[in-house]
């Protein structure tokens, strides 16, 4: 099959979107910009400081969200990343799912999944207990603890 | 073959928006699963370390570089795309800043990769 041929540039259409596509446009590069910032430093404190992958454990976490900066960057970054990736999965739904249908469920499985991992992920974050009574302590981060008072 | 010009252009811009749609898919898919991991800190301390444990092996390893791959170029396409947008210096060179992107791609994972594989195979 070959491809269609383009003798003359087609006319020069006027776009229109509405005004909430227009925002979502908007949205996806400011957002992107700023996941750019948030991701990276996330992938460089967890993944090449210390001792990379292997450092992560459950007290690797405590220590990090003991500090309400970081709890608000990954906040940030959960909220962000949900959303753009939402909406830039939305884009490929628009592009390649035929019918209307088809579209909006997958526009609705989309929004769901999104709510949902964005409430469970902000729960985690800010209810997370780092030392839990009954744990082992081997798994907790005893400085940590043992500054709480809870070990 | 004709010499007319058609709609597929097969140059680096339209391999570059594939790699932008396949790597945006992959980090989504993964993000939904990262949350999920994540989560089991609220469950027990030991059900974390045991899901987590299983990154730090061999096979979990080469997707983490996989994953780190995507971000990378899927970050630095999107500034080209922005910058292509606003920019008519850039929209005139987005070839040219297509091959920066791999240019960053390929100095970031030569960066990356030699620590990370280090320590997922060093067993470090």
């Amino acid at each position: 099959m070959t491809a269609p041929e383009l003798t003359k540039p087609l006319p020069r259409t006027r776009r229109r979107l509405t005004p909430a596509l227009r925002w979502w446009w908007m949205f996806q590069r400011i957002s992107g910009v700023v996941l750019v910032v948030l991701i990276f430093t996330h992938l460089f404190y967890n993944l090449v400081l210390g001792g990379g992958v292997s450092q992560i454990d459950f007290g690797f976490v405590a220590g990090k969200w003991a500090a309400p900066l970081w709890q608000w960057w990954d906040f940030t970054m959960l909220v962000l990343a949900m959303l753009h990736g939402m909406n830039g999965m939305g884009y490929l739904v628009d592009d390649y799912a035929r019918s209307k249908r088809a579209r909006g469920i997958l526009h609705l499985l989309l929004g769901a999944a999104t709510a949902v991992i964005i409430v469970l992920g902000t729960l985690v974050i800010f209810t997370f207990d780092p030392c839990p009574t009954g744990a082992n302590p081997q798994n907790l981060n005893v400085p940590l603890c043992q500054e709480l008072g809870k070990l | 073959m004709s010499s007319k010009p058609t709609l597929y252009r097969g140059h680096e811009g339209m391999w570059m928006w594939i790699v932008h749609r396949a790597t945006g898919v992959a980090v989504f898919f993964f993000l939904l699963v990262h949350v999920l991991d994540t989560a089991l800190v609220r469950i027990s301390p030991d059900a974390y370390n045991q899901v987590i444990g299983s990154y730090k092996t061999p096979l979990f390893g080469l997707v983490e570089a996989g994953l780190v791959a995507a971000i990378v170029l899927h970050a630095f396409n999107g500034l080209r795309i922005i910058a292509v947008d606003q920019w008519t210096w850039a929209l005139r060179h987005q070839k040219l800043l297509v091959w920066i992107v791999w240019g960053i791609f390929v100095v970031l994972m030569a960066g990356f990769l030699p620590r990370h594989l280090a320590r997922v195979f060093g067993g470090a």
